[in-house]
């Protein structure tokens, strides 16, 4: 569904150049979670915005169910660490802005607003401003606003980062719920090789700058998956001790 | 020339300490002590007045106030009063909105801020007030010249601040809403106006008393009615008497602004905060 041919992006900031991404060629399929992986400041982020279509790939080319992404993809839903939720917008409003841009009416946007707030577990939030919530709930909103427009792809750049570890095993939890239901692609970039494993189907391996493909690695554990106890099987270490070998080289390289 | 100005100050300072007496500092100690200082300032100006300084320069309290009786029992006072209140408010209006438009156009095309660039930075840094003798040529003698050289202060403010706000919106702010289908015009009035909005209010609070400014100086230079006008005509009388009492108006007009500002502000920002 999301094929990038020989991708390589690189930034001009005056007379230095950078060299983000380089000749990244990956498939990807429909309803697959995939994992990409990489030392911090890889350029991981850069690559999820140009399946975005924020940016232009400076060589390569990016095809989204068979059209070539050339301008914004209004397919994809977008997370970050950062919320980007609007903050003089309530609960309900933000989530049913997507609607609204639409030109949904008024009674149909809380109607569906609401539902999707009880089905992401933010009862009694719908009036609350996103200054008065926590880092989670804050998630759970954006996870609701992604689930409302039916983006067929979520997007998804470091999006627990900042929670702790608790909370993460819940928007695990929640985000693996929501994409079986929904049958949505996730494309997950992180640093966190446990969140990699977890969640996905294939994790994928990324280079220090400029960014490549240092290893792809199916992960071949049962789905549903109990995110709390999946990772004390020996399937998922042995997941994850192949994939941090790979891994250790990378962060090795970093600090010399 | 020193002893009207040094003696201008106890009016003023009696108008704001009358303001912030009951907002700011809230002591009934306080307010007291404020009032007994305006008061021992107009006597000090009641006494001086004739022994140490020439009441020619000075005028005194007494004459003040009995030359505001006089314009207050005749009404003339109010037509004046409200022909800067109109000149200043309708100035304020027209500014304001042309300056956000202006500074929201101008914010979200690079193109056209480039553009206009050395032309905006001219004009800004043009004392407006310079402008006053083409506005007399272009709208006559009339109200309009007044309201045109209020709108023009305050359009530069507000465009500069609206403009700074725009530039400041989030651009991942901008980038989501794109993704979730939202067209240009609706990234710009659901995202980009929202977002500078504080930036915005900023820019039209402070504008206030530019635009009380711009009409006063327009009808000073060029008027039959308005409190520039008064305080020019008392002025060329050689009516000091007639100078303090306008100055002591327009203090009050300028305080009793200031408030509404402010307590449109308190709305505002309840509005914000409980509704959308």
């Amino acid at each position: 569904m999301i094929d990038l041919h020989h991708v390589s992006k690189t930034f001009r900031k005056q007379d230095e150049t950078v060299d983000a991404v380089r000749d990244i060629s990956l498939t990807i399929a429909q309803k697959e979670i995939v994992a990409v992986i990489g030392p911090s400041g890889c350029g991981k982020s850069t690559l999820l915005n140009m399946i975005a279509g924020l940016y232009a790939p400076s060589s390569g080319s990016i095809i989204y169910k068979g059209a070539r992404v050339s301008d914004v993809n209004t397919d994809v839903g977008y997370m970050t660490q950062k919320d980007n939720l609007l903050p003089w917008r309530t609960v309900r409003d933000n989530i049913a802005f997507p609607l609204e841009l639409a030109g949904a009416a008024k009674g149909e946007r809380v109607l569906r607003a609401d539902q999707v707030i009880a089905h992401v577990g933010l009862d009694g939030f719908a009036h609350r401003y996103p200054h008065e919530l926590s880092g989670g709930m804050r998630k759970r909103v954006c996870l609701a606003r992604m689930l409302i427009y039916g983006a067929e792809t979520a997007l998804l750049d470091e999006p627990f980062a900042a929670l702790d570890a608790q909370l993460k095993l819940a928007m695990h939890d929640l985000l693996l719920k929501l994409a079986a239901e929904t049958g949505q692609t996730v494309v997950l970039v992180t640093h966190d090789l446990m969140e990699a494993v977890t969640l996905a189907d294939r994790v994928l391996v990324c280079t220090r700058r400029p960014a490549t493909l240092a290893l792809e690695q199916r992960i071949e554990l049962k789905r549903p998956r109990d995110v709390l106890n999946v990772r004390f099987t020996n399937e998922f270490k042995e997941h994850y001790d192949a994939l941090w070998e790979r891994l250790r080289v990378e962060y090795h390289e970093e600090r010399l | 020339m020193t002893a009207p100005d040094a003696d201008a100050a106890p009016g003023g300072l009696r108008d704001n300490a009358a303001d912030a007496g009951p907002r700011a500092l809230g002591s009934g100690f306080m307010v007291t002590c404020q009032v007994l200082l305006g008061a021992v300032l107009l006597l000090v100006w009641q006494g001086a007045s004739g022994r140490l300084v020439d009441n020619f320069f000075i005028s005194n309290p007494l004459d003040v106030g009995t030359r505001l009786f006089g314009w207050i029992s005749d009404g003339s006072l109010f037509v004046h009063i409200w022909a800067t209140v109109h000149a200043t408010v309708v100035g304020f209006i027209i500014g304001s909105v042309a300056g956000v438009i202006l500074g929201v156009w101008l914010g979200v095309s690079p193109f056209a801020s480039r553009l206009l660039n050395p032309y905006l930075s001219a004009l800004n840094a043009l004392p407006k007030v310079a402008l006053a003798p083409l506005f007399v040529l272009w709208f006559g003698l009339g109200i309009e010249s007044k309201i045109a050289l209020a709108a023009v202060l305050v359009l530069f403010l507000v465009f500069l601040n609206t403009y700074a706000g725009v530039r400041e919106v989030d651009r991942d702010l901008i980038d989501g809403a794109r993704l979730m289908k939202a067209t240009r015009a609706q990234v710009i009035t659901k995202v980009i106006i929202p977002s500078a909005m504080s930036w915005m209010f900023a820019g039209l609070k402070i504008s206030v008393p530019y635009a009380l400014i711009g009409a006063v100086l327009g009808e000073m230079i060029a008027a039959n009615r308005g409190l520039g006008y008064l305080v020019q005509f008392s002025g060329s009388q050689f009516d000091s008497a007639g100078v303090f009492a306008v100055l002591i108006v327009i203090a009050l007009l300028a305080v009793a602004l200031n408030l509404l500002v402010e307590i449109v502000q308190h709305r505002m920002q309840q509005w914000r905060i409980v509704g959308r």
